[in-house]
């Protein structure tokens, strides 16, 4: 049975549809990309999935053991944490916080999953820093570290590098990777095509309604896939090979 | 000092009004740390406008005053914070409200005056607190420190919600935390506050009590644990200090403790530049 199945989703805001017709299933251990322009629906997909928004059509169905908020979330920065005095720890500690209902103070246990999983980041000997000095890969990672202590399962990313430098997007883009082999089920919102087509196993093609769903491989096959992806591949992959030569990327694009 | 002391014991309230002026101020320096990150200070204000509002209305139609103005603030206090509403609430809206219900309060004083030769000191009173602390009587005293100590206690027990739903409300959404619930209770907790430390400190000087200590505590301190402590020493601190000038020197209740809390934070600037510096 699928973690998040949806079948001719629909979703829209006071009688108007955003986005129409959604066919989706995400298994235990996919890495799926939604792709798609500005205003294409994604960010209202990703409420959806994240159990904010009902479906005004269709149906959205968790499975095989999800709940309802047992989702790792990792939304976009807003701008109250930056300036926001609050230490590392506690910023990871409060992703623990969905877990404890009404109790008012957090576990042992729960404690021990904030420290656990900032060792999983390597940001445990920045624990004790304030969240608001650090550089922005670093955050993300601080986040990344709160998203998993909320859920072990399911993450979901709305656009994780955004404003962070290519150095260190690469680097959160393996850490998602290697998150991923390791077990994790993920769920990334972007922009970025090629990023997507290199790491997912799966891709979602919005504009309005579902241009495509289906794995990485079909996709780079599909008339879309060819149209969108292809062609940013293949810039990135003559800019490495004139410029940088072909050591300089990390990552070689898949064709 | 010795006349501190006599003092003292000439005038038990003075007792209790010490408790309540301590109390309120730790539960406005708790809250003040939330809404000043939550952008939300200026909100505040405008509440304390609100309760000033009210409170003038109660006296001229002859309800005591805080039974009036507690659900009013409140009320207004859920509308305003409550229901995320800071993309509705500009800040013209809040200028609208600030100054709207200071004009119909002190029309309402002037209009229904309880005594004609005494408007002037209402009014004054009502907006820059009781000359002097022994203007609290006994029965204030009491319904103040129980809903202080309801407000400290809400405090501690929803830290972690409180926590979280400042720092990234879409998170705590979206992971289970009901945000709405307890924005509407933090709302609710800073109306009480807020017609509570008009009593003592008077409507205009509220905001005082609410952003200077944690704007204080955050230029030294880096995590909110930290922040929420220091900022809640700071304001015990200067409310004791302002008690004590305002018996010695007779200056009014008030301004003296805003004036404290204003050296304080030119102290924590100071201390925050000195320490980046290094």
């Amino acid at each position: 049975m699928p973690l998040i199945e949806c079948k001719n989703l629909t979703l829209g805001y006071e009688g108007k549809t955003v986005l129409e017709g959604v066919d989706l299933q995400v298994n235990r251990g996919d890495y799926l990309c939604i792709v798609g322009e500005n205003g294409s629906g994604k960010s209202t997909l990703m409420k959806a999935l994240l159990g904010l928004k009902a479906a005004s059509g269709g149906s959205l169905v968790y499975g095989d053991g999800l709940k309802k908020n047992g989702i790792g979330y990792l939304p976009q920065q807003t701008t109250i944490q930056k300036d926001f005095p609050a230490s590392v720890y506690e910023v990871v500690l409060s992703g623990c916080l969905g877990k404890r209902g009404l109790l008012p103070f957090f576990s042992a246990e729960q404690k021990r999953l904030a420290k656990e999983n900032m060792k999983r980041l390597g940001i445990s000997d920045i624990a004790e820093k304030c969240y608001r000095e650090l550089s922005g890969g670093q955050q993300q990672r601080v986040l990344l570290a709160r998203a998993l202590c909320a859920s072990s399962d399911l993450l979901l990313l709305d656009e994780p590098v955004s404003g962070l430098d290519p150095v260190v997007t690469n680097e959160l883009y393996a850490l998602i990777s290697d998150l991923n082999r390791e077990g994790l089920t993920v769920i990334m919102i972007s922009h970025d095509i090629a990023a997507a087509v290199a790491d997912a196993t799966h891709i979602l093609h919005l504009s309005h309604t579902a241009l495509f769903f289906g794995t990485t491989e079909k996709y780079l096959d599909s008339e879309i896939g060819r149209r969108f992806a292809k062609r940013t591949i293949s810039a990135i992959n003559n800019y490495t090979n004139n410029i940088i030569g072909n050591k300089g990327g990390k990552h070689r694009w898949k064709h | 000092m010795e006349a501190l002391i006599s003092y003292y014991k000439t005038f038990p309230v003075v007792r209790y009004s010490t408790v309540v002026i301590i109390l309120v101020s730790l539960c406005a320096a708790l809250l003040g740390v939330s809404l000043v990150l939550k952008r939300f200070s200026m909100i505040g204000d405008g509440l304390s406008h609100v309760a000033f509002g009210a409170t003038a209305i109660a006296a001229a139609a002859g309800f005591a005053p805080l039974y009036v103005a507690l659900p009013v603030t409140v009320i207004a206090a859920v509308l305003l914070l409550g229901v995320k509403s800071s993309k509705i609430m500009g800040d013209a809206a809040i200028a609208m409200i600030s100054a709207g219900a200071l004009a119909v309060g002190y029309l309402m004083l002037n209009l229904f005056p309880s005594n004609a030769s005494t408007i002037a000191g209402d009014a004054c009173t009502t907006l820059f607190g009781s000359s002097s602390i022994i203007g609290i009587g006994v029965t204030d005293v009491i319904v103040c420190s129980v809903l202080a100590a309801a407000v400290i206690f809400i405090f501690i027990f929803f830290y972690h919600k409180i926590f979280a739903i400042t720092f990234d409300e879409g998170f705590a959404t979206a992971t289970g935390t009901k945000a709405r619930v307890y924005n509407t209770l933090l709302a609710a907790v800073t109306g009480i506050v807020i017609v509570l430390a008009m009593k003592m400190v008077g409507a205009l000087l509220i905001s005082a009590l609410i952003t200077f200590p944690a704007l204080s505590a955050m230029r030294v301190f880096k995590t909110f644990k930290k922040v929420v402590v220091c900022s809640a020493i700071i304001s015990v601190s200067c409310a004791l200090l302002g008690i004590i000038v305002c018996i010695t020197a007779s200056t009014p209740i008030g301004p003296t403790i805003a004036v404290a809390n204003i050296l304080v934070f030119a102290g924590f600037f100071t201390a925050g530049k000195l320490i980046e510096k290094k």
